[in-house]
C-alpha cells in the first residue's frame, strides 16, 4: 500500500517535472520570439527612418549636382572669353587654375550622381511589399534576365567574354514570385558573377581560364534551388558572412553601393527562401537559392 | 510666359535664375518665386487674372503641402498648369498629384533638360 503511494508520488513528481521542463520551454521560446518581434521592430522603424532620410538627402543633393553643373557651364564661358584675348603669362595662369577648377567641380558632380545613385537603390530597398506573387516559369524568367545582365555587361566599360551554361530542369512548372524584384535577385546576382570573373582575369593574366557563368534550376521536395556559379576570384572566409550586409562591397571606389546583395536577400526572405554561399578563394562562388513552393 | 517657382528652399531662386539665364534674358520666360503655398497664393491673388501661367511646386514644404496648394489652385485657377517637383518620387505621392490634375511630375535632383523640355513645349504651343 504504502509502495503504491510512493510509487504515485514519484510518478507525479515525474510528471510535474516534465511540465515544468516544457514549461521551461515554452518560456524561453516566449522569449526569443518576443526578441525577434522586437528586432523587427526596430528594423522596421530603421526601415521607415532611413527611408525618409533617404528622400530628405534629394533636397541637398539636387544643389550640389545643379549647382556645380552650373559652375561648370559658367567656367565654360569663361574660358571661351579667354580664348579670344592676346595670351600673356598672366591669362594662361588663369586658364591653369581654371582648369584645376573644372576638375574639382567634375568630382563634386559625379560624386553628387553617386551618392543620388545610393540612396535610390536604399529607396527601392525601403519600398518593398509592393509586389504581386504571380505563377511564374522561373525558367524563362532566369533566362530573360541573365540575358539582359549579359548584355548591359558587354555595353558597360568594361565588357568580358563569358560562357554562360543554363542547367534548367523541366519538371519545375510554375511557381509564385514577386517577378519584378526576384528579377533583380538574378541580375544582381549575375553582375556580381561578372565582377568576380573581370577581377580574375585581371588577377590572372595569361592564366587562360575562360570565364563561365553556370546558372541551374531544380526542384526537389517541394523546394525550388536556383544556383548561380561563377569560375571568378571566390570569397575569402573571413567575409562570406558579411557579403549579404547592406553597405558591404568588396568592389573598388565608386563601382558598388553595397546593397546589391542585401536586396537580393531580402526579396528571397519575402519568398520564404534562403541564400546560401559555397565559395572557394581563387576558384569559383556558388549562390544557391532555395524557395519552397507547396 | 510667367512661371512661378513653390519651394520652401531659398536657393531654388538662384538656381532657377541661373539655369534659365538665357530664357530670362531673351524674355522667353519671367520667373516668380514663393517659399510657401500660402505664399503661393497670395502671388496668384494679388492680380486678376493672375499672370501666372505655369506653376512649379514642392511637395514637402512647412505648412501647406504641395498636394494642397495644387488642389486650391486647380478648383480658383482651373486654366494654371501645375507640376510637382519633389524628393518623394514615390507612386503614392505620383498618383495623388497626378489624379489631382498635375501636368507633370518631376523628381529631385532636377534633371533641367527635362525641365526645360517641358517649358519650350509651352512656349511653341503659345507662340503657335
Ligand atoms: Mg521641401
Amino acid at each position: 500500500m504504502k509502495e503504491d503511494l510512493e510509487e504515485q508520488i514519484e510518478k507525479l513528481k515525474q510528471l510535474l517535472l516534465d511540465k515544468s521542463e516544457l514549461l521551461d520551454q515554452s518560456q524561453k521560446e516566449v522569449q526569443l520570439f518576443k526578441e525577434q518581434v522586437i528586432k523587427n521592430e526596430k528594423l522596421a522603424s530603421l526601415g521607415m527612418l532611413s527611408a525618409g532620410i533617404a528622400h530628405e538627402i534629394k533636397n541637398p543633393l539636387n544643389f550640389i549636382n545643379n549647382f556645380s553643373e552650373l559652375s561648370i557651364e559658367f567656367l565654360q564661358e569663361i574660358e571661351d572669353i579667354l580664348k579670344g584675348l592676346e595670351k600673356t603669362e598672366a591669362i594662361e595662369d588663369i586658364e591653369a587654375i581654371l582648369n584645376d577648377l573644372k576638375y574639382n567641380l567634375d568630382k563634386i558632380q559625379q560624386n553628387g550622381q553617386r551618392v543620388n545613385r545610393i540612396v535610390t537603390s536604399m529607396l527601392l530597398q525601403s519600398r518593398g511589399n509592393n509586389g504581386v506573387f504571380e505563377p511564374t516559369d522561373i525558367n524563362q524568367l532566369i533566362k530573360e534576365y541573365v540575358n539582359l545582365a549579359f548584355h548591359g555587361m558587354r555595353a558597360s566599360k568594361s565588357p568580358i567574354n563569358v560562357k554562360i551554361e543554363f542547367d534548367l530542369s523541366e519538371d519545375i512548372g510554375l511557381i509564385p514570385l514577386k517577378q519584378e524584384d526576384f528579377s533583380r535577385v538574378i541580375l544582381n546576382l549575375c553582375n556580381n558573377a561578372f565582377d568576380a570573373m573581370r577581377e580574375n582575369n585581371n588577377i590572372s593574366q595569361g592564366g587562360n581560364r575562360e570565364p563561365v557563368l553556370k546558372i541551374s534550376t531544380r526542384k526537389k521536395d517541394n523546394i525550388v534551388i536556383i544556383a548561380v556559379e561563377d569560375n571568378g576570384q571566390g570569397i575569402s572566409e573571413d567575409i562570406k558572412d558579411k557579403i549579404l550586409q547592406p553597405f558591404f562591397t568588396t568592389k573598388k571606389g565608386t563601382q558598388g553601393t553595397g546593397l546589391g546583395l542585401s536586396i537580393s536577400s531580402d526579396i528571397v526572405s519575402a519568398h520564404q527562401g534562403t541564400i546560401n554561399i559555397e565559395s572557394k578563394e581563387g576558384f569559383f562562388t556558388k549562390f544557391i537559392i532555395k524557395i519552397p513552393v507547396s | 510666359m510667367k512661371i512661378l517657382i513653390v519651394d520652401d528652399e531659398k536657393d531654388v531662386e538662384m538656381l532657377f535664375r541661373q539655369k534659365f539665364r538665357k530664357e530670362l534674358r531673351n524674355n522667353e520666360i519671367q520667373l516668380d518665386f514663393a517659399f510657401s503655398g500660402e505664399e503661393a497664393l497670395e502671388v496668384l491673388g494679388s492680380e486678376n487674372p493672375p499672370s501666372v501661367v505655369y506653376v512649379f511646386s514642392d511637395i514637402n514644404m512647412p505648412g501647406m503641402t504641395g498636394l494642397e496648394l495644387l488642389e486650391k489652385i486647380k478648383s480658383k485657377y482651373p486654366n494654371i498648369l501645375v507640376s510637382m517637383i519633389s524628393a518623394y518620387g514615390d507612386s503614392d505621392n505620383y498618383n495623388k498629384a497626378i489624379n489631382s490634375g498635375a501636368k507633370g511630375f518631376f523628381t529631385k535632383p532636377i534633371d533641367f533638360e527635362n525641365l526645360k523640355t517641358e517649358i519650350s513645349q509651352l512656349i511653341k504651343q503659345k507662340e503657335g
